[in-house]
């Protein structure tokens, strides 16, 4: 009997808890409230299977819970019952993978003219490169990394001297414009996660992975890395502002470009050798 | 090919198997320690894994110590922390549920449940635990070993796995880990084909494919499967040893650690992810589908019934192991693969779900007009279908790719798996030994310790991984030392994080009051009978109790009808054993 | 992993074929009495075993090729130069192939003696080709091409390693085997041995043949070519 009552108490208990509860999501900031909806409706479809099968259990064990005297029914199978509830299953199913597959293939379709922003992790920090004036990031080479050079760019590709470079610093977006984030590691597996953003992808050493939003309300949002990447893990975090054009354009103004770096870096004490230092502690 | 008729006087074919040539021990070394006989070789897999598994269960112990309560506890720091996380996991997937459901209770019951005298390979099948013993010895080692153990994570993902930023990396942790799992698949391959030949060529009389109980239909299954996907992990770990310890480059590409340029350049850690899930993901079932045969026994004794459905079962099993080979890739939807893989994988992954849907309702329509003994089997039996049937709908959220990018690598993730593949088969797993063990050592397992296990267990376990869901909804990452200060994650979190912690160390403190009940029922449990439970499996039917070497006496048994012969109508009793030739009922009458 | 799945699809359609014979269709439940397969001679459990330990080695080596293809796909890729000799080890593994087959007939026609002169020869034909297969290395590492200098020789090691050390483990049983041979006479048990050893060699010269044609840029060829026919 007490199985009976914990098992309706866990049913109701597990609904009930989803439904009080004060941890739910942050509030979004980015395009992908798609996903938010079709966890939504994924939470109705499976919270609806768990309860009615404990319940339909809890019932059972009530009503065929053993007595003296009485058998159990013979009852080898039943096509129709099992054909039934295979076909339910399968609409149920095809109910969340349908717009699942949907949002996916918006997920991976960068629209046209979304600005390329190139995010790179290593242990244990972010750094981000911006386009310069020529609107294109220059190439780069996990071999060209030195400690003036931290994020390897290519000296003889003309398109990455006016790049700008942000190297431990805050990432700055301008809201209601599509960002294609380019991520590239040049020691080992991050991923890039910004909670309010719902997107995340790992960063893998050798290549460039991405992903794309369009951030929707100004705010200061937390980066972590979701990829376990060695004990500073936990630590490795970062700032992402999402601004107003005018704010972003001014921010813009302030960074300096990959040539200024370098001019700097050989005049003497550089922020790359410190930064350098600084990780390598 | 298969030809039935009805039961009596009727002369008996010839054996169409060879009497397995049986090993007979001369001496106590080879009666209990170098023995050949599967059942003491079970018992020893079985000891074996519990005593490995006991070290995970502390580690998780600690592991939640540092997140209910950071900071707290000077002796765990980050370094020890990933530690703790890696080995907790991989003891438990690999040296635990693996070693238990296949050499535990593998080659405990496929001889007994098939009417076997034992193991085809007698002499690979007590190498093979000897193997495992290495394995887990290798290991162990590696908390002794200069560094102490790997940190990677038990996915030991590439490259970090093998860099100094990450425990073990350049010590012998790593090298220690990757040579324990290989000699484990060496060790699991020859038990594994005994298991596989033993049912295909160790069946007694009559026991035709659709006569075995599910119990071996899933061990059955998982072990081809395991064959054939460990050699996947088996590649991954020599390849990773070969870039470790040799300089290749395989899953290495250019890095610059520490600001310092690393000799390796061009390989991919990808390749690494494809191989490591190509294993990872037919593990989950290697581990699941063990567990759902054993389910259906325990339910289908208990509730004195014939598991509903039978066929479908069969089939569902057999469906599900072969798609679990397709649909490895779920687990890199955010890994940076080819994104267009998504859609494919999502799909498969989603299919998978609905035979095993069919599964879950199979079970609850066994207890419909059943006639339901409450006993401790059939508890855990009703808390597997619960765990389960949670972990398995959050898995709908995780295999649906664009549900899964911003769950992936969150608490959430750890909440959907230990409820799927942790508590869900443990839950089988205790339900099983207070279900054989009257077998294995003649004495019932004393029931009011065993109420205190369950009800702890079982609600303190869901009070464990239920809430952990919302941490992860929150955005809370997994594999975090510690959380630390964040504008995103409200304070109440910490306190839920405190919640899962005490329910963690109650639910790990249960575990003793088991232990202790096997301890003390070997000697004082009620004598339990030849077949306590009045079931119609072979293993019940044995002559004496524990069955001795060669199990059977003088004769083999054979088999006259399915294995859920249960409230058979017109029958004198409530079950009919398989090997029972009087038919309660006429073949030609009965229900279709 | 086109590969692996590839030979997975392959060990499920026999899987497959198999289950097709049981009955899966039937009720058992209507199906009280006597109930046995008809086959008339049940395969010895020994076969099977090494059938199902075959497919295991079969998805080991289908794996490991999976990861060649997908790590040539890098830029560093240098194809190394196969040294001669690989062909006169490959002539070698076929005699080895043959002589046990024919040891496998003569044991048959209950002609021990051929047997076991034959028996040996294999044996003998084993141990050169791991003979030749060392040299082999040792051409390479003095031609300059070590494990570690490019992803392409650090296949061609580990791969030629893991087939040899499965023609080690196979050289063990065979060595036993003949051992015994040349001190009992053959009975049944001995004969299924011989048969099996001479599977297993076949099988390991089938796997040797499909490395030495990756090994040689064939297997990448034959790849594109299918790749070709299909776009
Ligand atoms: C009382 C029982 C258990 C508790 C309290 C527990 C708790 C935990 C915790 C807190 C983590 C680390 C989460 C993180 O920070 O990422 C973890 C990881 C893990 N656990 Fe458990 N666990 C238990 C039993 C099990 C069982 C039975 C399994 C078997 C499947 C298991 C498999 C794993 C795995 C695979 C990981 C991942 C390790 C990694 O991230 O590399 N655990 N567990
Ligand atoms: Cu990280
Ligand atoms: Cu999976």
């Amino acid at each position: 009997m007490a199985v009976v009552v914990i098992l309706v108490l866990l049913a109701l208990g597990s609904v009930l808890f989803h439904v009080l509860s004060p941890w739910w999501w942050t509030p979004i900031a980015s395009n992908w409230n798609y996903i938010d909806n079709t966890i939504i409706i994924t939470f109705w479809i499976t919270g609806f299977a768990f309860v009615a099968v404990v319940l339909f259990m809890a019932y059972c064990v009530l009503r065929f819970r053993h007595r003296p005297g009485a058998t159990a029914d013979y009852e080898p199978e039943n096509r129709r019952l099992e054909s039934w509830l295979a076909t339910g299953t399968t609409l149920g199913v095809a109910a969340m993978l349908t717009p699942g597959l949907f949002v996916w293939h918006q997920f991976i379709t960068v629209p046209e003219g979304a600005t390329e922003v190139e995010v790179v992790g290593q242990q244990w920090l972010w750094s981000f490169r911006l386009s310069g004036a020529d609107g294109k990031l220059g190439t780069t080479e996990a071999r060209d990394v030195t400690p003036e050079n931290t994020l390897g760019l290519n000296r003889n590709d003309a398109a990455g001297l006016d790049d700008l470079i942000i190297e431990g610093g805050e990432l700055h977006l301008p809201v209601g414009k599509p960002v294609k984030i380019l991520l590239r590691s040049v020691d080992v597996l991050h991923d890039f996660y910004v909670p309010e953003f719902r997107a995340k992808m790992d960063m893998v050493p050798g290549m460039v992975t991405y992903f794309w939003l369009t951030p929707t309300r100004t705010g200061t949002f937390e980066i972590l890395c979701a990829e376990l990447c060695g004990t500073g893990h936990p630590q490795m975090r970062g700032t992402v502002v999402v601004d107003t054009e005018e704010d972003y354009r001014t921010w813009l103004s302030e960074q300096q470009t990959f040539s200024q770096l370098s001019a700097s870096a050989s005049s003497g004490a550089s922020k790359a050798t410190a930064v350098a230092a600084a990780t390598a502690q | 090919m298969v030809d039935v008729r009805s039961g009596i006087g009727e002369a008996l074919p010839p054996p169409e198997v060879e009497d397995v040539e049986l090993y007979h021990p001369h001496s106590w070394w080879t009666r209990y320690v170098f023995s050949q006989d599967a059942k003491v070789i079970a018992i020893q897999y079985g000891t074996t894994a519990t005593a490995i598994g006991m070290v995970a269960l502390a580690l998780s112990w600690l592991i939640r110590l540092q997140l209910g309560f950071p900071g707290t506890f000077e002796l765990i720091d980050a370094d020890a922390y990933y530690q703790f996380i890696t080995m907790h996991g991989m003891i438990m997937v690999i040296y635990l549920l693996t070693a238990l459901f296949l050499g535990g209770f593998g080659n405990y019951l496929i001889p007994l449940m098939v009417g076997a005298r034992d193991m085809v390979f007698p002499y690979a099948n007590m190498l093979s635990y000897w193997i495992y013993l290495l394995a887990v010895l290798v290991l162990v080692a590696s908390f002794f070993a200069p560094g102490g153990p790997t940190g990677a994570g038990w996915t030991l993902y590439p490259p970090q796995a093998v860099l100094s930023g990450t425990p073990g990396g350049k010590d012998w942790g790593i090298i220690l880990m990757l040579s324990s799992l290989i000699i484990f698949i060496i060790g699991f391959t020859m038990g594994g084909l005994n298991y596989v030949v033993t049912v295909l060529q160790g069946r007694a009389r009559g026991m035709t494919l659709m006569r075995m109980p599910l119990t071996v239909w899933g061990i059955f299954t998982a072990t081809v499967m395991a064959l054939l996907a460990f050699p996947a992990l088996f590649v991954a770990c020599v390849m990773m040893l070969f870039d470790r310890l040799l300089g290749t480059s395989f899953f290495m590409p250019a890095i610059i650690e520490m600001g310092e340029q690393l000799q390796y350049g061009g390989g991919s850690p990808i390749l690494f992810q494809h191989l490591f899930w190509f294993f990872g993901h037919p593990e989950v079932y290697i581990v699941a589908l063990p567990a759902f045969g054993i389910v259906s026994d325990l339910i289908s004794t208990h509730a004195r019934k014939n598991i509903f459905g039978y066929r479908m079962m069969v089939w569902a099993i057999v469906i599900i192991g072969g798609l679990s080979f397709i649909v490895w890739a779920h687990h890199m939807y955010v890994s940076g693969m080819n994104p267009y893989f998504g859609f494919f994988f999502a799909t498969t992954t989603l299919i998978i779900a609905v035979p095993t849907a069919i599964k879950v309702y199979n079970w609850v329509l066994t207890l419909w007009r059943g006639n339901i003994h409450l006993t401790l089997p059939m508890l855990f039996a009703l808390a597997f279908i619960v765990t389960f049937v949670n972990g398995g709908l959050t898995g709908l959220f995780l295999g649906n790719v664009v549900v899964d990018v911003p769950l992936s690598d969150t608490m959430f993730v750890v909440a959907h798996f230990h409820m799927v593949m942790g508590v869900a088969p443990i839950m089988v797993i205790f339900g099983a030994i207070y279900h054989w063990y009257p077998k294995i050592t003649g004495r019932m397992l004393n029931e009011v310790l065993g109420h205190i296990h369950f009800w702890v267990t079982f609600i303190g376990a869901y009070a464990i991984f239920f809430p952990m869901h919302y941490v992860g909804l929150v955005g809370v990452p997994r594999r975090y030392y510690e959380l630390g200060e964040t504008t995103f994650v409200p304070e109440s979190v910490h306190d839920l994080n405190a919640f899962i912690t005490v329910a963690a160390l109650i639910v790990g403190a249960a575990q003793i009051v088991f232990l202790f009940n096997l301890a003390w029922s070997l000697r004082h449990g009620r004598e339990a009978g030849g077949n306590p439970w009045r079931a119609t499996t072979l293993e019940w039917q044995t002559p004496e109790t524990p069955p001795p070497h060669g199990n059977w006496g003088k004769e083999l048994p054979v088999v006259y009808r399915w294995a859920y012969d249960y409230s058979v109508p017109g029958a004198p009793e409530d079950f009919i054993p398989q090997n029972h030739p009087t038919p309660g009922r006429l073949s030609h009458e009965g229900a279709s | 992993m086109t590969i692996a799945t590839v030979f997975l699809a392959a060990v499920a359609a026999v899987i497959v074929w198999w289950l097709a014979h049981q009955q899966l269709l039937s009720k058992p439940w209507l199906e009280v009495g006597h109930a046995y397969d008809r086959r008339r001679e049940p395969m010895p459990p020994a076969k099977i075993g090494l059938a199902v330990f075959l497919a295991v080695v079969g998805s080991l080596f289908s794996l490991a090729i999976s990861a060649y293809f997908m790590r040539m796909a890098s830029s560093d890729w240098g194809q190394l130069p196969l040294p001669g000799l690989l062909w006169i080890n490959t002539g070698i593994l076929a005699l080895g192939s043959v002589a046990l087959h024919a040891a496998k007939l003569e044991s048959q026609r209950r002609h021990d003696e051929a047997t076991r002169t034959i028996l040996l020869a294999a044996l003998a034909t084993g141990l050169a080709f791991l003979t030749g297969q060392v040299l082999a290395w040792r051409a390479l590492t003095a031609a300059g091409y070590f494990l570690a200098g490019n992803p392409a020789n650090s296949f061609f090691y580990m791969l030629t390693g893991m087939h040899g050390l499965h023609i080690v483990g196979g050289l063990f049983a065979l060595g036993r085997l003949t051992a015994r041979a040349w001190s009992v006479p053959l009975d049944r048990r001995m004969r299924l041995s011989i048969e099996l050893c001479a599977i297993y060699w076949h099988f390991m010269l089938l796997v040797w043949l499909v490395l030495f044609g990756l090994f040689s840029g064939w297997a990448g060829n034959v790849v594109d070519f299918c790749r070709q026919l299909l776009t």
